[in-house]
């Protein structure tokens, strides 16, 4: 096969793996709220129901409960559903469902029945949003045992993890950062990426480890780079996926610098990020020279849009953590 | 089927009292009525118009019109008493304003101030819901609420066709059909969710029949004809305040944009479907109904005509002002006191800042 390099947004990257992966497979169909006709509030389903047809590619009733148990009923039979919640806070009447059936079906049948489906959530804030549409529901999920929770931050890698995503034996709760969704880079096609599963380390550096996943990727380099400028060299590594979580990975960046802060949007109170700080602790405690800091969200519902900003963890406030780390003089 | 069940399903044909020449076609409310309805509408639209306006010159972050819908808009709150709750969608703001809440107020959400910019007991008005038939649940909690405690209270609870597909619609009906509470379900059909038409929303006869299975009497009626959504939402408000218990009614509109700024209409449906709609406008046809009868005259119109214009005036006025944004508003809030997790964290901002100031 020859490589084929392509600029594209994660939007664009998104619709092409799921238009790849119904092309592969017939089993896999896609529906939710306005993906057939308008291709999606955003776009991802661009094109799909005309090129694949109705039976493919459909709008269902305005139901997010019943959009998922179909899924789940459908992945019963011998289909891999692809569903997408419009935006992370509209997912919540399909909770039941997703914490009771998807996220336990496998073991409850003890084995027997599982559950090959996606549930694209658009997801996060940075986009002034009114309310409702910026919530990180991450920890929901992750807390939820029997999901995999990917958040992808790169256009290719939206499009490697999405195409395993649909690929895997189990249920995937796939987190599409919306801020990100016209953020543009040069892809590789066929694209070569680790698995569901695996953390990538972004940036090298060596004083001290930066870890973020989805929205938060950008920040952390963007902070490292200004720490760079001031004579500090921060590692940064993309966690990808929540769960599966890359121990290995994340524990081997942060022996080799001794110091973490981890960066995520989402409020920070029993949060993904407060999970990465005690597991990082429990294993590297011996490496560290500072207790690991979380650069999180506050402890309150999203913000309006003229507020946001002060809810974003941003370059400053993750430069202020990482100055907290107990430099020698 | 009983004749008793048998009542409890809708007319044959949504209920037309004017029709969309501005004839009447039944018996219409009286003229002092249908004008004040008329000034109301006229501001209505106008809202709607200045609002949507705002949007592009960045004053508001998005807005939902209900552009056409506005009878629906005017009555859903003519036909309450003051004390009588509404609980309007993102789409309602225009009810709101009817129901007495300030538009620079009920607007807050959408220019991105802060969530709910009025207090919902003031006028009685719940906060926008934006989560599809959430709200719904809470009519119905108000609703038997207020009869436990004696009040004659009424609700509004509102909601669109896709909103009826979500599992709260039915929860919330069935729960008044078996509380008797005195709700009235206001259904706007506007034959879309943002791009799916009714018939991928429903495969019932109509909105109105889902009543039915819940024990609850549907009725449709014409939702841009002012006086026929007076009559049937008085004479189911007058119901639930006798104590007979909840009513489900479909108003059959359209939604005469695309589903806010954001969207492109144009993708999912025809221009010429939207100009066949443009024919049955609700102040059209009621504005011709009263001229006919000579009981509008050039100068009261002028009047309403004025009235609407001051009040897009106090809407521009309200929102080309810039509210400089409080970030202890992020912690005040969220529980009656501040934890002490919470008091840290205003406290880094507020740090945050007065570092930023002395820079
Ligand atoms: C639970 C939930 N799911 C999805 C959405 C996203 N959404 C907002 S409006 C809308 C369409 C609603 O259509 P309808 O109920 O007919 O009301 P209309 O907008 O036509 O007034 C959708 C899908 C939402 N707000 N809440
Ligand atoms: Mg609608």
């Amino acid at each position: 096969m020859i490589d084929v390099h392509e600029k594209l947004s994660m939007a664009q990257a998104l619709n092409r793996a799921l238009r790849d992966a119904m092309a592969d497979d017939p089993s896999v169909v896609l529906f939710g709220e306005d993906v057939g006709a308008l291709g999606g509030v955003f776009r991802i389903t661009d094109g799909l129901t005309a090129e694949f047809g109705e039976a493919r590619c459909f709008d269902t009733p305005l139901a997010e409960s019943g959009i998922v148990g179909m899924a789940v009923g459908m992945a019963m039979n011998g289909m891999r559903p692809i569903v997408e919640m419009q935006f992370d806070a509209f997912a919540y009447p399909a909770f039941e469902q997703i914490v009771s059936h998807v996220a336990k079906m496998r073991n409850r049948t003890r084995g027997r029945v599982s559950l090959p489906m996606v549930i694209r959530v658009p997801y996060a804030g940075g986009i002034g949003g009114v309310e409702h549409h910026c919530d990180s529901s991450e920890a929901y999920y992750a807390h939820t045992p029997g999901l995999h929770v990917v958040a992808p931050a790169t256009p290719a890698d939206a499009y490697a993890l999405l195409r395993e995503a649909i690929a895997a034996p189990d249920p995937v709760v796939f987190l599409e950062p919306k801020k990100l969704y016209w953020s543009k880079e040069e892809i590789e096609f066929p694209v070569r990426a680790p698995g569901i599963g695996t953390a990538v380390v972004r940036r090298a550096g060596t004083d001290a480890t930066l870890i973020a996943y989805g929205p938060s990727v950008p920040v952390a380099l963007e902070a490292a780079e200004v720490a760079a400028s001031e004579g500090r060299s921060l590692q940064v590594v993309d966690l990808r996926s929540i769960v599966p979580f890359d121990d290995e990975t994340v524990c081997a960046a942060v022996r080799s610098t001794g110091r973490a802060v981890v960066v995520a949007e989402s409020a920070g109170f029993a949060g993904v990020a407060a999970e990465i700080a005690a597991r990082v602790t429990e294993r590297c405690f011996t490496s560290l020279a500072a207790p690991i800091r979380r650069v999180a969200g506050f402890d309150i519902p999203y913000p309006p849009p003229k507020l946001e900003h002060f809810q974003l963890p941003g370059v400053d406030r993750v430069l202020d953590a990482v100055d907290d780390l107990q430099w020698e003089q | 089927m009983t004749p008793d069940s048998r009542r409890l399903l809708p007319s044959d044909a949504p209920v037309t009292l004017i029709d969309a020449t501005g004839e009447a076609v039944g018996a219409v409310p009286d003229d002092a009525t249908l004008l004040r309805s008329l000034g109301a509408l006229i501001t209505a639209r106008r809202l709607n118009d200045q609002a949507y306006a705002l949007v592009r010159q960045g004053r508001l972050a998005v807005y939902p019109s209900s552009h056409g819908q506005e009878a629906c808009q005017v009555a859903a709150a003519q036909v309450l008493d003051a004390a009588d709750w509404l609980f309007p969608t993102y789409r309602d703001t225009v009810a709101a304003v009817v129901k007495g809440v300030d538009p620079v107020e009920a607007l807050s959400l959408l220019k991105g101030d802060w969530h709910c910019g009025y207090d919902p007991y003031e006028h009685r008005v719940a906060p926008h819901a934006t989560p599809l038939a959430t709200q719904l649940p809470h009519a119905v909690g108000v609703a038997h609420a207020a009869r436990l405690r004696g009040e004659p209270t009424v609700v509004m609870a509102m909601c669109g066709d896709g909103g009826t597909s979500e599992g709260d619609f039915h929860e919330a009906l069935n729960f008044a059909a078996v509380f008797q509470a005195p709700v009235v379900f206001f259904v706007q059909n506007n034959e879309y969710a943002i791009s799916v038409p009714l018939s991928r929303q429903s495969a019932a006869p109509s909105l109105a029949h889902k009543g039915i299975g819940y024990g609850i009497p549907g009725e449709r009626v014409d939702g841009n004809d002012m006086a026929a959504l007076l009559t049937v939402l008085g004479a189911a408000v007058q119901r639930a305040r006798a104590g007979e218990g909840p009513q489900l009614v479909e108003a059959h509109t359209y939604r005469m944009q695309a589903h806010t700024n954001a969207d492109d209409a144009s993708r999912y449906r025809d221009e010429a479907d939207v100009e066949a709609w443009v024919q049955r406008d609700p102040i059209t046809r009621l504005r011709a109904y009263l001229r006919d009868r000579g009981a509008l005259t050039d100068d009261v119109d002028a009047g309403f005509t004025a009235d609407a214009e001051r009040a897009a005036a106090h809407l521009r006025d309200g929102l080309n002002q810039d509210i400089e944004p409080n970030p202890e508003d992020l912690f005040a809030y969220v529980y009656a006191s501040a934890t002490p997790q919470l008091r840290e964290q205003a406290a880094l901002v507020a740090d945050e800042l007065s570092r930023e100031g002395a820079r």
